[in-house]
């Protein structure tokens, strides 16, 4: 057996960072069953204590060698709804591989490249009849559930269908990220109505506005809203509930519970002189322009964004790597990464740090920003001083302590901030009494996801703080079955 | 009546060059919407996101009214739509709404396109009992617009062009100064104003403020900076007021003026100039091309 993962195809470094395209290529066939031969099958398998969603990895992985790569994906989708994305952006080194039995000795099987396959290649073959006989239309399965829930007439015509089984009671859901997403998905197949209410005009949260192309093509989160859609969820956008809708507009209409799922969109600053002169962007605004309104293509699309000679990117987590790998996409001689800690404290997923310093991104690690400089309101420069590791904090984490004298500056016409985003406290702030952290997420009872009010429940990142998309899934689920839970009995 | 597909320009009036005023059908932004509060609008697929006040708001009818001044790409596109279209995004309503009191005397002053979003707003600071005096200003008389619906809301009226072309020949901050030195020197029965409210461009805003510092007469201004999701989520929008840092869509658009970097907000504002320009060419190059064909 082979030591090592088999390799991940991918784009070579000096030609994607001349385009937006997907880095990683994704296995073929071959590939697939190479890496799942690698699997030890496990009699008591350590992987799947490691996922958040407790997907059945051995099982799936066995389905990949007998080449029944529809069951796998079935296999997979009992426990997560978006196995494209997740075998994409999910940290499976932290998670499932960090918990492999080869990984002791050997690298642990590619879990998360192998749920991609099995995800890519029914999206390419469900349409194809040569392919397996189990087909996963869809559409198909969430009639066959709406059908066996209410003993439907087997008009195919989803729409009128879902409006006429409407027998359940309606569920708001604020937020279209992955927890709202999820949450929505599993409450349809139950046979809810639902509405979720996204404040963007399009629907994915951090996966539409956040997450680049070349780490998830937008094409995939369209086909996964358009899933949820087909399971007769009704999405509205531009809805920014606590103004577009107050929450007595959502109860007045009849919704009996409301999910937020509204995450961590709030951007921080430093707080450092100079943050406000033009060109420092927060990595909100910064992978928004580019994500969301398409910037990259300025002028065919409206939104502008400046192609400077030099970016630097404050920060280390996924949303540094992303800025700074889409920074140097625009065409950015030189982009910089500032860290106040050493590499094998950053938040990012190793793949992430590996596919920046193949592109090129220059590393600073050790280094705080003090000052930000410009001349005539424009950013020249940021001044920054060199950080130390000292005594371990409360935490255990070797906290970093300036160097007095060290500072130095780098060159750079626009800074991106990526040091983290908090709870947006818009709608919160509008219901009275919502028991908050002090950080201001909400407090939400783990198990059911309720809040201290009646009706209202909550999870993903307004409540964990900056997590991943398995967690806000996760959260996502439960808030479904514990809101059915609610529903069915009428106590809360 | 045949019911109105959400965000459909029911009604679009010219008002001035380059002013036009649109009513648009969505019942859900009319019922929450509030003096000082607005929308953000997108009106084409691959178009950018940009606010515009809402002038106006009828729960009855379910509509909005904005105004809207052509100076760029997306503004041109708006000026271009017709009724019966329909404008592909619109988010709202956004920001706090206007502080609205028993303050006694109010000047509320309009330059340019500010004329528009002071409407509502003297509206209902004439409704809770002030004594309401009213500025308005612009470069010359063909740009001036709501001249009568202000006039019937106010106590006082002037109007102030650039050109002289009608009523005080000057800045709406220089009539403001003339007006309070009269109310200090007791000429005339000009009481002194205990609040002004000033919107439009950030220069005016700027230099009424500098005249009402001196008087220490509370001045709220409303900003105008860039924006994107108009949800406090990215940042454009950052102003500094006092020592703080604050996101204009969530916090404001209105702040008190004496407290506000106007050069910071004028510096933001002009940040992607050379890109507006760049496309406003493109934008007039592939209609040009469109307009050779059609005279072929
Ligand atoms: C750049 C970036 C890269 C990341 N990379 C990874 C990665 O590789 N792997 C990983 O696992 N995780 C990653 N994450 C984290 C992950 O994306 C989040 O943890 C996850 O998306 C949280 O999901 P959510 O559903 O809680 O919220 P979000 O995805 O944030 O969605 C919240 C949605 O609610 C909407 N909303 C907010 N307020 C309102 C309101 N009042 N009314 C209506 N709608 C509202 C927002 O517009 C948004 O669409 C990344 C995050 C970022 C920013
Ligand atoms: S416009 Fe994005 S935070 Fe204000």
């Amino acid at each position: 057996m082979k030591k090592e993962k088999t390799p991940m195809p991918e784009q070579q470094p000096q030609e994607r960072i001349k385009n937006f395209n997907e880095v990683a290529l994704g296995y073929n066939e071959e590939q697939a069953i190479e890496e799942a031969e690698r699997c030890l099958q496990c009699k008591v398998p350590k992987c799947t204590e490691g996922c958040p969603v407790e997907i059945d990895i051995k099982s799936f992985i066995k389905l990949i060698t007998r080449k029944d790569f529809s069951s796998a994906l079935e296999k997979i989708r009992e426990k997560n709804s978006l196995p494209a994305i997740c075998g994409r952006v999910c940290p499976q080194e932290d998670q499932c591989e960090k918990k492999c039995i080869l990984g002791i000795r050997n690298e642990p099987v590619a879990i998360g490249r192998l749920e991609r396959f099995v995800a890519d290649w029914n999206d390419k073959n469900k349409n194809d009849p040569g392919s397996s006989k189990k087909s996963d239309d869809s559409l198909e399965n969430a009639f066959a559930e709406l059908e066996r829930i209410h003993d439907g007439n087997g008009n195919k015509n989803l729409n009128i269908n879902v409006q006429k089984l409407q027998k359940k009671a309606r569920i708001a859901v604020v937020g279209s990220g992955p927890a709202g997403l999820t949450c929505a998905g599993e409450l349809a197949k139950m046979g809810y109505g639902i509405t979720i209410f996204e404040a963007l005009h399009e629907s994915g949260g951090v996966l539409v506005y956040g997450i680049p192309e070349f780490r998830l093509p937008k094409s995939i989160l369209k086909k996964e809203v358009e899933f949820v859609k087909n399971l007769g969820v009704e999405i509205i956008t531009n809805a920014l509930v606590g103004n577009t809708y107050t929450l007595e507009d959502l109860f007045g209409a009849g919704y009996k519970a409301i999910f937020i799922a509204t995450g961590a969109g709030l951007p921080y600053f430093m707080g450092i002189p100079g943050e406000n002169l033009n060109g420092v962007y927060s990595a909100n605004e910064f992978l928004t322009r580019n994500n969301l309104m398409k910037a990259y293509l300025f002028p065919e699309y409206d939104t502008p964004i400046k192609k400077v000679k030099n970016f630097a990117v404050v920060g280390a987590g996924n949303v540094a790597m992303d800025s700074a790998r889409t920074a140097k996409r625009l065409g950015a001689e030189k982009v910089y990464l500032i860290y106040r800690r050493t590499e094998k404290e950053m938040p990012a997923r190793i793949e992430e740090i590996e596919h920046a310093k193949q592109e090129g991104i220059i590393f600073h690690i050790l280094s705080n920003p003090v000052e930000i400089i410009g001349e005539d309101s424009f950013v020249e420069k940021v001044r920054c001083i060199r950080m130390e590791l000292g005594e371990p904090d409360s935490s255990g984490r070797r906290s970093p302590v300036p160097v007095p004298g060290s500072e130095f500056e780098i060159e750079a016409q626009a800074i991106i901030m990526a040091i983290g985003q908090g709870p947006n406290p818009l709608l919160l702030k509008k219901i009275p009494g919502l028991g908050l952290t002090r950080k201001g997420n909400i407090i939400a009872d783990e198990k059911t996801c309720r809040t201290n009010i009646k009706g209202i429940f909550a999870a993903g990142d307004i409540v964990s703080g900056a997590a991943t998309v398995i967690l806000a899934m996760g959260g996502g689920k439960k808030a479904a079955i514990s809101i059915n839970d609610y529903i069915n009995s009428g106590i809360w | 009546m045949v019911k109105n597909d959400i965000n459909v320009i029911i009604e679009k009036e010219d008002l001035a060059e380059k002013i036009v005023k649109l009513v648009i059908y969505n019942p859900q932004i009319a019922l929450n919407a509030k003096a000082g509060q607005f929308v953000i609008i997108r009106v084409d697929p691959k178009g950018e996101r940009i606010p515009l006040t809402i002038a106006d708001s009828d729960k009855k009818a379910g509509s909005i009214t904005l105004i809207s001044m052509t100076i760029g790409k997306t503004t041109t596109l708006v000026e271009k739509m017709r009724e019966g279209e329909s404008i592909t995004d619109v988010l709202g309503p956004l920001g706090k709404c206007s502080e609205i009191e028993r303050f006694g005397h109010v000047v509320c002053i309009g330059g340019g396109l500010g004329i528009a979003p002071v409407f509502p707003i003297l509206k209902e600071i004439k409704n809770a009992g002030n004594t309401v005096t009213t500025i308005i200003g612009a470069r010359n008389e063909k740009l001036l617009i709501l001249e009568e619906e202000m006039k019937a809301c106010s106590d006082n009226f002037f109007i102030c062009t650039d050109d002289g072309s009608k009523g005080f020949k000057g800045f709406v901050s220089m009539k403001l100064k003339e007006l309070i030195t009269a109310s200090l020197n007791g000429t005339g029965n000009f009481p002194r104003p205990d609040r002004v409210i000033a919107i439009g461009p950030t220069l005016m805003m700027k230099s009424v403020c500098d005249v009402t510092r001196q008087y220490d007469i509370k001045t709220i201004v409303s900003l105008n900076s860039i924006m994107i999701d108009g949800t406090g989520m990215c940042g454009t929008c950052r102003v500094e007021v006092g020592t703080e840092t604050k996101f204009a869509c969530v916090d404001g658009p209105e702040f008190d003026g004496h407290l506000v970097n106007f050069n910071l907000l004028l510096a933001r504002q002009n940040y992607f100039c050379e890109e507006e320009q760049l496309s406003m060419e493109e934008y007039k190059k592939e209609n040009h091309t469109g307009a050779c064909k059609l005279d072929l």
